[in-house]
């Protein structure tokens, strides 16, 4: 019997095993990529110091006071930020929603403006959600000095991108007939968004916005980082100072809350479904 | 009243309001501050300094070379982190029994629920300053994610492939390769290259902790209020995750 | 060596009595045939034959071993000398052709062989020769999802037949494919089982088939053994008993050689 043909995939395949260990090797080099490092004896000893400060972990009255003041400001930070959010994405995402332009109802592809606007929207939401919150919070510091208020801002406008594209997109894929039925008999846009879209959408929107929620506690945790109040800030200066048993109370402290924060989320999400 | 809306929803909108408003007071937020005048004109002001970029050759070469870093941190803790997950998922899908599967699923708990930021400090202490770093922080958090993930679709995936393996002899790696990994690679794809796009952000934001990449010098140029060293590097972070979204998005639908 | 089953029974998680005291000896190089109407446990029965499925009662000896009672490494052993054709062809969608037939010897491969075949198949030569028995040798490097049904069936096929078990066992092999192949890929279970001296078990739901390509014809109802004979002495009056919940026989062809005198010739159905 004859022999069966050469394997098409070979070649390929050899390629790009090839193509990916040649790109591997700058990668190790660019990232610096040594393992051994992490035992080298000043950095196991600068690490050992620090865990083996983290028992036990920190609980001085005044400490616990002011972790829990931390806490509730990161709750707050991201309660705050989200709200704000919504005041950019909810006009925008309506913007972007096409079943809500009266004037592509008639003959024809609509009026120009109406494109220019939504192309408009788009592009704002895409600048706005482009850059990390992070650097939005390190720039608000610069102008509002150290505190939440650089952080609740820095939350709002990039989740206000982020919600606002994804409003557009939960709208745009509901069904349109209703709110185009409305729109038809002469209704505004409001009574149709309220009356034809949201029936369908709410849930989905709220769902979202309930997750989006929890996304904001992790991130405005982060943000004390760079400055920004909460737990962050907290937990960089103990890092600062080299302080195990504080890092300890905060770390234990955020994974409550972060768990909390998404257990809460899946609960109300779930309720919602 | 219109039929749907119940007294529990209403409250639920009160709650919420309640905690929005206490969450402003709490934070005794200088809004009214934000919409006077003079504190219009500093912000025009501040924002004007960053215009235009600074586009000296000296400093675009150092911006492309931390682009490079950072590029190369995002790729290599996301391969890392797709081996860690794929190791961490097998057990936590409920593979290895009931106690390795518990265990599993609270490491990746865990990995998943320490910011990449928190990480970052903690790996600099580990591993010291620099990109390293870096790798290591997005490597674990993104763990933790994947690996969750990962566990969701395998425990979705039909086991007859695999059961029929097993019961012809084959050890327990060549039946997950041959049997499973075939079944769920789509979608593990998928996920990692989100992923990807995820922590090429992320890795342009560690250097703020001394973790590497465009971060630091983003860093540098704010602290010495070089605000048009900044735009670059702003602008630099933006292409790249055009890029990489671009990137992943094609390897998705050529992998499809 | 073949196998025996002594008062097998099993239960399914859900407390469904699949198989109630089941007896069969089965010699080295017989080839059975299974019949019985749907749900009557032929699948059941098979892969406790093959090891797969651990019964809750009664005795078990295949090959010489006792699966449920040695070491898993035995067992695994064991497991890698029998092989089951699967009633629907347990194999991932985007797998290549090559490599679901070449998965037949995983286990008997070392690790290493294993790993080295997903990156270049290892034999393509053996898994191309078992195709080109069934007819498939040109789909040797097609994905498995731009096959069809019967084609997909023969992939499976060719992966127990590469297996080179002693112990060969087929669930419904030709389900999927029109009669005259249906009638080709039976004859070639058999031809395989007599050229190597192995143990043939196979599930059918033509009954014509069975009859004409097996020389001892096992009836399954309702979890036990309804008749154990050699294909000449089944008569119409077993078979009807045996499907009697289905109303009529499923044939694929005519019934097979002279029917016992008195009986009107069967038609298919
Ligand atoms: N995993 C299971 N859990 C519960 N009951 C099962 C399970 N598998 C099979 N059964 C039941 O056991 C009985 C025997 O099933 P089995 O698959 O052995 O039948 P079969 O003779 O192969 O039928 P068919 O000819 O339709 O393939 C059926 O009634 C079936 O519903
Ligand atoms: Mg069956």
């Amino acid at each position: 019997m004859s022999t069966p043909v050469r394997d098409p995939a070979a070649l390929p395949r050899l390629g790009w095993t090839l193509l990916a260990l040649v790109l591997l090797w700058p990668l190790l080099r660019l990232t610096d990529f040594r393992p051994a490092a992490l035992f080298e004896a000043g950095n196991l000893q600068a690490m050992g110091h620090f865990l083996g400060g983290f028992l036990p972990p920190e609980t001085a009255p005044e400490f616990l006071a002011m972790l829990a003041r931390a806490t509730v400001e990161t709750l707050a930070m991201a309660t705050a930020g989200i709200a704000l959010s919504m005041l950019l994405a909810v006009p925008l995402g309506l913007l972007m929603t096409r079943s809500l332009s009266i004037s592509r109802l008639g003959p024809g592809r609509g009026g120009w403006v109406g494109q220019i606007l939504r192309g408009l929207a788009r592009g704002v939401l895409a600048v706005l959600r482009g850059v990390p919150e992070l650097v939005w919070a390190l720039l608000f510091v610069r102008v509002f000095g150290l505190g939440a208020a650089a952080g609740v801002l820095a939350l709002g406008i990039t989740y206000g991108g982020m919600l606002g594209k994804v409003y557009g997109e939960i709208l745009e894929s509901t069904d349109a007939r209703p709110a185009r039925i409305l729109l038809e008999a002469g209704s505004g846009r409001l009574a149709a968004l309220c009356y034809g879209l949201l029936p369908n959408a709410a849930q989905e929107l709220v769902s979202y916005t309930v997750y989006r929620w929890e996304c904001a506690v992790r991130a405005s945790v982060v943000m004390g980082f760079v400055g920004a109040g909460g737990l962050g800030q907290l937990m960089d200066q103990s890092m600062k100072m080299l302080n195990g048993g504080e890092a300890a109370s905060i770390l234990a402290t955020f994974l409550v809350l972060v768990l909390a924060a998404d257990g809460l989320s899946g609960f109300l999400r779930r309720r919602l479904a | 009243m219109r039929a749907g809306i119940s007294l529990g929803a209403l409250l639920a909108v009160a709650l919420l309001l309640a905690a929005v408003g206490a969450s402003f007071a709490f934070l005794d937020m200088p809004l009214g501050a934000l919409f006077t005048g003079s504190a219009a004109n500093e912000a025009a002001d501040f924002v004007k300094r960053f215009f235009p970029p600074d586009t000296s050759v000296d400093f675009l070469a150092k911006v492309a070379w931390a682009a490079l870093e950072t590029l190369a941190i995002s790729l290599l803790s996301t391969l890392l982190a797709v081996l860690l997950a794929a190791g961490l998922a097998l057990p936590a899908a409920g593979r290895q029994g009931w106690l390795a599967g518990q265990v599993a699923r609270f490491s990746l708990n865990l990995l998943r629920s320490v910011p990449e930021l928190v990480w970052a400090t903690l790996m600099v202490l580990a591993a010291g300053l620099g990109p390293f770093a870096g790798t290591l922080a997005l490597a674990l958090h993104t763990t933790g994610v994947l690996g969750r993930l990962f566990a969701e679709a395998l425990e979705n995936t039909p086991a007859a492939p695999a059961e029929a393996l097993v019961s012809s002899g084959a050890p327990a790696l060549a039946t997950f390769l041959y049997g499973t990994l075939p079944l769920v690679a789509p979608q593990w794809l998928a996920y990692a290259l989100y992923r990807w796009e995820m922590n090429i952000r992320m890795a342009a934001i560690l250097g703020f902790v001394g973790a590497g990449g465009l971060g630091a010098q983003l860093y540098y140029s704010l602290s010495l209020f070089h605000e048009a060293e900044a735009s670059t590097v702003i602008l630099a972070m933006l292409m790249m995750a055009v890029v990489v979204d671009g990137v992943s998005a094609w390897l998705r639908r050529a992998s499809a | 060596m073949g196998f025996s089953l002594e008062g097998v029974r099993l239960t399914h998680a859900n407390g469904f009595h699949a198989l109630r005291g089941v007896d069969l000896h089965v010699a080295a190089g017989e080839r059975v045939a299974l019949i019985g109407a749907s749900g009557a446990g032929k699948t059941t029965l098979l892969r406790v034959l093959a090891a797969s499925l651990r019964p809750t009662g009664g005795r078990v000896r295949l090959l010489g071993g006792e699966p449920w009672v040695d070491s898993p490494r035995v067992l695994r052993r064991l497991r890698s000398r029998i092989g089951l054709v699967h009633q629907s062809p347990p194999i991932p969608p985007r797998q290549r052709v090559v490599t679901a037939v070449l998965a037949g010897r995983l286990g008997q491969w070392p690790l290493w062989k294993a790993l080295a075949s997903l990156v270049l198949p290892v034999d393509p030569e053996g898994a191309a020769r078992e195709l080109a028995r069934l007819d498939m040798a040109e789909r040797l490097y097609a994905r498995c999802d731009r096959l069809s049904g019967g084609q997909l069936q023969r992939v499976a096929l060719a992966r127990v037949l590469y297996q080179q078990p002693e112990l060969l066992l087929a669930d419904e092999p030709v389900s999927a494919m029109d009669p005259a192949l249906s009638e080709l890929t039976v004859a070639l279970l058999n031809e395989e089982a007599v050229r190597r001296g192995v143990t043939l078990v196979a599930s059918l739901h033509a009954v014509d088939l069975a009859l004409r390509h097996f020389p001892r014809v096992v009836g399954v109802k309702e979890g036990a053994i309804a008749f154990d004979l050699p294909a000449a002495e089944v008569t119409e009056a077993l078979l009807r008993d045996l499907y009697a919940a289905e109303g009529a026989l499923p044939l694929a062809g005519e019934m097979p050689g002279t029917p016992a005198p008195g009986l009107p010739p069967l038609r298919c159905a």
